[in-house]
């Protein structure tokens, strides 16, 4: 056992939700998956829903890493498989608050197809994407989500394939609420996951969050994609899902904001009521 | 009121597909995800009608994958869970298979098999799945793994296997294949209260809950909600369920894990003699399971007029296998002869050969070809061609 850690005072109001007995975490220094984890605990916090109502259920990878340090009901399961497990828990528990944390390629890549098809479904869960643009856990290899010119160690000349952009696919999947931000925006940022866990149906919220593995592979200081981000963010009102992609290295701004908001039964609304009849 | 909605005692004319769907609500199950996949789809279909009628979740998966994670998911929510495949979808489902061993959730794998591999031939019955039953996935995971022979057993089987799911919180696979899917036989449905059914046991105590600390193999099991704030990896973990790299809790924690098989093999092994009674000596023994022992049967007679006098050693249960009780019939028959039929290319007798690895007597092995049952007239004249 390594020697015990103590929080700094800073995190003293979410203490209690952390697994301090498993600290430090894996995660290179500078990572931006810490600001994501700190920020999901304070919203929980700060949602009207007993924290004891609250899991949290990551696949494989860098972010699939967040349940493990929580301490609430957790699930750490398979590469791509969070969103179909977490269906399943809320599917036999509606009372239950639901929330998947994983990275961009195992929701978007290796689970793409849970993605949609919970996405069109809007089952009553909340799916936080943590888009470090990368295969983080494994070494860096291209992820569905590295811009187009960027290296990789699976891209070494440079990434040939097009990116996917996150809102648009989900929206156009069905999601009813999809928001992205950046782990620079942790007041939107927790807004958001508080929206989420109101929201009845599919939340997506998709963080940007910097990777030191995707900055060193593009001859970058981990900083200086910080100050990309800062520089390139915009955040827009009723943003348009299609000018969403992401274009780290071009002078495209990023776009950033709540895309889609809107009503529509959930699945579990559906058959459970159609269960008690 | 879901009581009512359950079958009723009686006898019924049904097929196994069917038996296997009813059973499986007797056992408690509550939850289903399933992909259509012939010969497996109607007993999905009969779940997604029966279901809410008993107040329980049916849902088809976008995949195979999802919806044995889903089962999963549902499982570690507290419900008894089942999915229904065939061999396409067993091989899709065997990494989540894993983690439901190393996260110790129960669950119910029906595979109604078909010709394989690939696409394979996917309304013909065959037997080409008992090593991916066993074996398939990655690492040393143990289920136990059911093979009816009728419908009757496909009944009676998956009650075993929903119970033995819930002691023992591992999922377990129930083989079946098309034939005995798809065809239809006489089932005895006993009064519910006659029924033995297993809930797993669940931790009551919040203060100090580890969820895979155990003195008796088998955790207690904790749902969420309810303050237990557990955490299960797939990692190699230790008894708060925290991820390690240490030999000793890797050691500990697999070797608990295929003990829960293990350790119960005598209460999990089945099978049968048949003829049971009026032979206490027989030249040949033949092995065989599923609807295919049922060939083997009839087969019998017909060796008898030509002067053999064999048996049939009928696993029910193909893993654990029986394998001490295999040669202790060998012996006690005196038996000269080993004859393996199954319907693949040499599957299961790769068991039965290592059954067999200190008993003198010679095996040897009848091929059917996957797909094409034979007559028991065909089959007789096999075996007597191999045994000449
Ligand atoms: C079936 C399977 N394939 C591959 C892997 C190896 N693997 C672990 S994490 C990972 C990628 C994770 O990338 P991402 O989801 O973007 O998360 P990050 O690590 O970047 O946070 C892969 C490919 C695995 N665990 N399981």
């Amino acid at each position: 056992m390594s020697s015990k850690i103590e929080l700094p005072p800073t995190y003293k109001d979410i203490e209690d939700l952390i697994r301090v007995d498993r600290l430090p975490t894996i995660w290179c220094p500078g990572c931006g998956i810490g600001i994501v984890l700190k920020t999901l605990l304070r919203a929980i916090k700060k949602s009207d829903i007993d924290v004891d109502r609250h899991v949290i259920v990551s696949g494989i990878g860098c972010a699939g890493r967040v349940s493990g340090y929580v301490r609430l009901d957790s699930y750490h399961v398979l590469h791509g498989r969070a969103i179909p497990f977490a269906i399943g828990i809320k599917l036999a528990k509606p009372e239950l608050e639901v929330t998947v944390v994983s990275g961009d390629g195992d929701i978007v890549g290796i689970g793409g197809n849970h993605f949609i098809h919970a996405a069109r479904r809007n089952h009553d869960i909340n799916v936080v994407i943590v888009n470090n643009m990368i295969y983080g856990m494994t070494g860096g290899q291209v992820a569905p989500t590295t811009p187009r010119g960027a290296r990789t160690t699976t891209t070494p000349y440079g990434n040939i394939e097009r990116s996917i952009s996150i809102p648009l696919l989900a929206i156009a999947a069905g999601a009813t609420y999809v928001a992205r931000w950046s782990v620079l925006h942790v007041d939107h940022m927790m807004n958001s996951f508080i929206k989420m866990f109101r929201h009845k149906g599919f939340a997506v919220v998709e963080i940007l969050s910097p990777c030191t593995l995707f900055a060193s592979r593009n001859g970058i200081e981990l900083l200086q994609l910080y100050e990309i981000l800062r520089r390139k963010c915009k955040i827009v009102s009723n943003p348009d899902p299609w000018e969403s992609h992401i274009d780290i290295f071009g002078d495209k701004p990023i776009i950033l904001g709540e895309f889609i908001e809107i009503e529509r039964p959930s699945y579990e609304e559906l058959v459970w009521s159609s269960i008690r009849g | 009121m879901e009581r009512e909605k359950l079958l009723k005692p009686g006898t019924y004319f049904m097929t196994g597909n069917t038996a296997v769907a009813e059973a499986a609500l007797i056992a408690g199950c509550r939850f289903f995800a399933g992909y259509p996949i012939t010969p497996s789809s109607d007993l999905m279909e009969h779940m997604a009608r029966r279901l809410p009628q008993v107040g329980g979740i049916f849902i088809q998966g976008e995949d195979e994958v999802a919806a044995i994670n889903m089962v999963l998911g549902a499982s570690a929510a507290g419900l008894k869970a089942m999915t229904a495949t065939s061999g396409p979808g067993l091989s899709l489902m065997e990494e989540a298979l894993g983690l439901g061993f190393m996260l110790e959730l129960p669950a119910v794998v029906v595979d109604v098999q078909r010709v394989g591999p690939a696409t394979g031939i996917p309304t013909l019955g065959a037997q080409g799945d008992v090593m991916q039953a066993i074996w398939g996935s990655h690492g040393d995971r143990e289920v136990v793994v059911y093979a009816p022979s009728n419908v009757q057993e496909a009944f009676d089987l998956t009650i075993d296997a929903f119970n033995t799911a819930e002691e023992l919180r591992l999922p377990v696979i129930i083989l079946l294949d098309e034939l005995i899917g798809h065809g239809y036989g006489r089932l005895r449905v006993p009064n519910l209260d006659e029924i033995r059914i297993v809930d797993r046991k669940k931790a009551d105590i919040v203060e100090g809950y580890m969820p895979f600390k155990t003195h008796v193999l088998v955790p207690p099991f904790a749902e969420p909600g309810k303050g237990f704030r557990l955490h299960m990896t797939g990692l190699v973990h230790d008894e708060r369920g925290y991820p390690v790299i240490d030999r000793d809790a890797t050691e500990r924690l697999l070797t608990r894990l295929l003990l829960k098989v293990r350790a119960n093999r005598d209460r999990l092994v089945s099978y049968e003699v048949y003829p049971c009674d009026g032979i206490d000596k027989a030249e040949v023994m033949i092995v065989a399971y599923g609807s295919i022992a049922n060939i083997v049967k009839c087969a019998l007679k017909r060796l008898k007029a030509h002067g053999i006098k064999a048996i049939l050693f009928r696993p029910k249960v193909l893993w654990p296998m029986p394998d001490v009780e295999l040669c202790k019939s060998v012996e006690s028959y005196g038996v000269e002869n080993v004859l393996v039929v199954e319907m693949n290319y040499g599957q299961y007798l790769y068991l039965v050969r290592a059954a067999l690895l200190h008993c003198p007597t010679p095996y040897r092995f009848v091929s059917i070809t996957p797909g094409f049952y034979p007559s028991p007239k065909e089959l007789s004249e096999r075996i007597l061609r191999v045994l000449s």
